[in-house]
């Protein structure tokens, strides 16, 4: 009977145990001091980075750096905004600032999520459905969707673009364009939109669609390179888009889009065999990276170089100088500071742990490096 | 306050260890532990965890992975719902190091090497049996030497009694998720020697459950507090089962065929602003085997032999994403030949061959349509003296694989050797030591080498050493304890070449390398005690505890370095508490698995909660002349708990189940 005397003391454990979970918290913010000292009259006070988080992890994060303060506050939007119902979401995939709103596309979560550029405290949300990236004109957000509104083939369904209101969050206007379109860029009332078509893989897109702002009408496609990614303009008011080849046997290329003389039409000038997967523009100066796997050796191959954007012709081959390029495994984001010309290279790492984000002074020395949630990807820069 | 269950687990353990020993038989009963094989040598020379018979029915389980959360050194990943996917992981070294062997033959599954235990229902479940390396009988298929743990699932086998001529069962089971499951079993005398019997099991269920997310900030306000329904898991499947057996002279003959048809929507992850996706999966696995094992004096030889055929088809029909469409078709054949000699009659040796091809058909672009080659080669040899046993055995593995349109990869071999030994040190033959040293290996999975994009033909199998020492205490006897058994066991174990996904380049590209070294430490303790406090009460207690530092040891340059590997708790345990009185049966089942972290890096951002359900359950047998009745009420996670196994799978809060059984 003795026995029956321990089961008795054992039984009211096991309620009592149910203790041992605690409240889930709201993820706090932590932060990092970083070792940088602003100039007094900079018109910059800071970055935003988007950490993307891996598909399904629900881990877009907003890390801040403010250069007042010299503080770097990981997970930033969590505890700005604890009310929202399973927080920023999931894979985030571009940020942008216009006016005194921050804008970030969450891509798997299929909206854009709308704050107070100052503050991150959340103002609202716009629903897209598979959302890329986001750019601004004229008191519009214009953002690229893989999933187009009117679904012509069900089987391959083209994108679109979609005008939201800055000031209401509503969608006023939409635009068909190519197949799973990426970044744009508008220049003199056209935007510019690289297709990539990579959900009809190995049937990819090869176009920039162009549309005409008034209308918000494609009146064009023009045909680039296959699996187009990025576009960014630069000061002469050319185009320089990357497209990401197939991965096997089609390399990645670098496409430069211009106008001839006394003609309004954007056509192909230059095909760079420069292997691009994401460049930032600051002068006449592009910084670009490039990730290659190589099935041969079985790694990546990474480059690192600046091309002129006057001249076309690639100036260095690597512009990260004192050798630390090695610490970076896997480039994901990069950035280059409006004023200082600090360059900014984020590392994911291995998608599924923190990466890092480390900034390069202008001649390629690093001068600090901090940790970041998962994917550190997208930057921008906030004004003073 | 988590400490507090540790030392809960603990107390029970030990209170079971006290008790064990100090009582002494006096009255006499029956004995109530379920012993499963005719075969079982008194003490076995490898560690196993059996769960039969009726404690297997009592346990709240709706599926073999349901039971398998009660052995210690086990870990289940459960996506939730009476369809999610449930994975197996022994001692942290991977669910493909885990072997699942079905009434002899092991399934398999060449596409990813994991196998959906939730797919396999406990309705005709008679006993799974865990053993950490292998067997104990060395006469097996060369294939069963080579996983680092194995499964044994034993599906009932009719035995009647003389004058008997068939056997009835009719159940059904309804209760939360809208789940309707009636199972029959029919089982036929068809001669002196033969008999047949026919299984067949209906699941439909809509998969719908409540879920909660709740929140607070550090003030302790409630930062938000929401409540969905889960949807898209849904299930409709049908299993059915023809078994035919028979006994010849000196052996036995078995031969099955087995068809499981399910339809099943994906829930997925639930992340912000996404609660409802459109993945849906069709299922339809057959799959026919036979086994023959025959002994002529000194000589005993095994013969299996399958054929399996497996369609799958996936499709995402989500509006906002990529639609997919794909066609699996996955094909296997398998033969082989197990063959044991008796030298002395403390003395065999054996020796196996199986030969095994898998082929694996998609309609994809760039899909290289692989065909698999397996020869596996087995030698073994045990001693069965009176206080000591011992068993080597080694295997060696060559694959080849053949693709279409590809020039095929370098032929791979693999030589895994394992030493067994188990003595017993005192006098008193309930005690007795073991120890156990094994090398065995995964080969990489056809996604893993050849999925388009992704996979990288170069990969060389993954690589796992195990050491394992051990103590069993074993008791059973007539009186107020009619069966005691405590085991610990602790063990060393480590991952090479652990297969990873590797990123390359943007946008989740990723590719499969030799990466990952784990080195695993652990120890697993689990404890049983039946007692007869009065008449017609029989008390059963079962506790097990485990705990495992599994740590990645690849690189110390990574973040994660020495940091323990996602979802791979610390401390995790189980308790059962089983009384029979009369007709009445009640089961209170507990399960506790500690913090974990969901991702490689430990910490605070990757950090999951611990999480802990109590199960109960309550039957009444009724006998009417010829025809047995059974009525079973079952309520699962009382405390109505809110927890993830994976980070965004809620799991169902308090649930229910009704089962109502008829035999005849």
């Amino acid at each position: 009977m003795k026995f029956i005397r321990y089961i008795l003391y054992f039984l009211p454990l096991l309620p009592a145990s149910t203790s041992c979970r605690e409240d889930e918290l709201v993820v706090p913010t932590e932060y990092d001091i970083v070792p940088e000292t602003p100039d007094p009259g900079t018109a910059i006070r800071g970055f935003y980075l988007v950490n993307e988080g891996n598909m399904g992890s629900n881990k877009c994060t907003l890390d801040y750096f403010d250069y007042f303060t010299g503080l770097y506050a990981r997970n930033f939007y969590a505890e700005r905004n604890p009310n929202v119902i399973k927080e920023l979401g999931d894979v985030g995939n571009d940020i942008g600032i216009y006016g005194s709103k921050l804008w970030v596309v969450v891509n798997c979560s299929h909206k854009v999520e709308v704050m107070d550029a100052r503050t991150g405290v959340r103002i609202g949300q716009v629903d897209l459905p598979n959302c890329r990236y986001v750019r601004f004109h004229r008191g519009k957000a214009y953002v690229s969707s893989y999933v187009g509104p009117v679904l012509i083939d069900p089987d391959a369904p083209k994108g679109a673009v979609y005008e939201v209101d800055t000031t209401s969050l509503a969608v006023t206007r939409k635009v068909s364009v190519g197949y799973q379109p990426e970044e744009m860029e508008i220049i003199d009332d056209y935007m510019y939109v690289a297709n990539s078509g990579g959900y009809r893989v190995p049937q990819y897109d090869n176009t920039v669609s162009v549309v005409q702002m008034i209308d918000f009408k494609q009146i064009e496609q023009i045909p680039v390179g296959i699996n187009l990614h990025r576009v960014k303009k630069d000061r002469q008011g050319k185009l320089w888009v990357s497209s990401r080849g197939n991965y096997e046997d089609v390399p990645s290329k670098l496409f430069v889009l211009d106008k001839k003389k006394g003609y309004n039409r954007m056509t192909v000038t230059d095909t760079l065999d420069i292997a691009c997967s994401n460049m930032a523009i600051h002068g006449d100066k592009l910084y670009y990276y490039a990730t290659e796997w190589n099935n041969f050796t079985g790694s990546n191959t990474i480059s690192y170089g600046i091309i002129d954007t006057v001249t076309k012709e690639r100036v260095s081959d690597c512009f990260i100088t004192d050798g630390t390029e090695s610490d970076i495994k896997i480039p994901y984001g990069i950035a280059v500071h409006p004023e200082t010309g600090d360059i900014f290279v984020t590392d994911a790492k291995n998608y599924v742990s923190s990466g890092a984000l480390h900034c390069y002074s202008p001649d390629g020395r690093k001068k600090w490096s901090v940790r970041t949630g998962d994917i550190p990807a997208h930057i921008c820069f906030l004004p003073r | 306050m988590r400490a507090k269950i540790y030392i809960s687990i603990l107390c029970l353990c030990a209170a079971l260890c006290v008790r064990a020993t100090e009582v002494v038989d006096t009255t006499a009963t029956e004995l109530r532990e379920v012993v499963v094989t005719a075969t079982r040598p008194p003490v076995e020379v490898i560690p196993v965890q059996r769960l039969g018979g009726e404690e297997l029915r009592r346990l709240n389980s709706q599926s073999v992975a349901d039971a398998l959360r009660y052995f210690s050194g086990v870990q289940v990943k459960d996506y939730g719902g009476v369809g999610g996917i449930k994975t197996v992981n022994i001692r942290s070294m991977g669910t493909h190091h885990t072997g699942v062997v079905y009434d002899g033959v092991e399934l398999g599954n060449a596409q990813n090497g994991q196998i959906d235990l939730g797919q396999f229902s406990l309705d005709n479940v008679e006993a799974i049996s865990l053993y950490n390396g292998q067997k104990s009988e060395i006469l097996q298929p060369a294939r069963d030497f080579g996983s680092a743990g194995t499964i044994y699932i034993r599906t009932r086998t009719p035995r009647f009694a003389p004058g008997e001529t068939y056997h009835v069962r009719g159940t059904v089971r309804t209760g939360s998720f809208d789940l309707i499951n009636p199972s029959a079993l029919v089982e036929l005398r068809l001669g002196r020697r033969v008999n047949a019997s026919l299984s067949a099991e209906w699941v439909n269920s809509s998969g719908k459950y409540k879920f909660r997310y709740r929140r607070v900030n550090p003030a302790g306000e409630v930062a938000y507090d929401t409540t969905a329904t889960r949807q898209n898991g849904d299930i409709n499947a049908l299993r059915t089962e023809l078994n035919f057996n028979g006994d010849i002279d000196g052996g036995e003959w078995h031969f099955k065929v087995y068809h499981y048809d399910s339809e099943r929507g994906i829930p997925g992850a639930i992340v912000n602003n996404v609660w409802r996706r459109g993945e849906r999966v069709w299922d339809n696995n057959s799959f026919a085997q036979g086994s023959f094992t025959k002994n002529i004096g000194r000589f005993t030889t095994l013969a299996n032999v399958k054929y399996s055929f497996y369609r799958t088809h996936y499709v995402n029909n989500d509006d906002k994403q990529i639609k997919i469409d794909n066609l699996y078709r996955q094909r296997e054949f398998y033969i082989s030949t197990a063959n044991e000699y008796q030298i002395m009659p403390q003395w065999r040796v054996s020796a196996s061959y199986d030969f095994q091809w898998n082929a694996l058909d998609a309609d994809m672009y760039n899909f290289a349509r692989p065909d698999r080659f397996s020869h596996m080669l087995s030698a073994a040899t045990s001693l069965n003296l009176k206080r000591f046993k011992a068993q080597a055995s080694a295997m060696g593995t060559f694959i080849h694989d053949k693709l279409r349109g590809q020039q095929s990869p370098a032929d791979k071999h693999v030589f895994t050797p394992a030493i067994y030994l188990s003595g017993n040190p005192l006098r008193n033959r309930d005690f007795s030591v073991r120890a156990f040293v094994k090398r065995s290996f995964r080969m990489p999975t056809f996604n893993d080498l050849y999925y388009a994009d992704m996979g990288n033909s170069k990969l060389n199998p993954e690589r796992v050493t195990q050491y394992n020492l051990g103590l069993l205490y074993e008791h059973s006897g007539k009186g107020f304890i009619s069966a005691a058994r405590v085991s610990a066991d602790g063990y060393i174990n480590l991952v090479k070449d652990k297969i990873v996904a590797y990123p390359k380049g943007q946008q989740f590209r990723w590719t499969m390398l030799n990466l990952g070294v784990v080195d695993i430490k652990g120890v697993d303790i689990s404890a049983l005690i039946t007692v007869n406090p009065a008449d017609r009460l029989f008390v059963t207690l079962r506790g097990q505890y485990t705990f495992q530092r599994a740590i990645d040891v690849t690189n110390p340059a990574d973040n994660y370095y020495r940091d323990q590997i996602p979802y791979i708790p610390r401390h995790s345990g189980s308790a059962v508490l089983n009384a029979t009185w009369r007709l009445w049966n009640f089961n209170c089942s507990y399960i506790y698995v500690g913090e974990r972290y969901n991702q490689q890096e430990n910490i605070r951002y990757n950090y999951t909660q611990p999480w802990y359900t109590t199960d109960l359950s309550l039957s009444r047998d009724f006998t009417f002349k010829r025809v047995k009745l059974r009525a079973l009420l079952e309520v699962n996670n009382v405390f109505a708990q809110d927890y993830d196994v994976i980070i965004n799978y809620p799991m169902p809060k308090r649930n229910y189940r009704l089962t109502l059984t008829v035999e005849i």
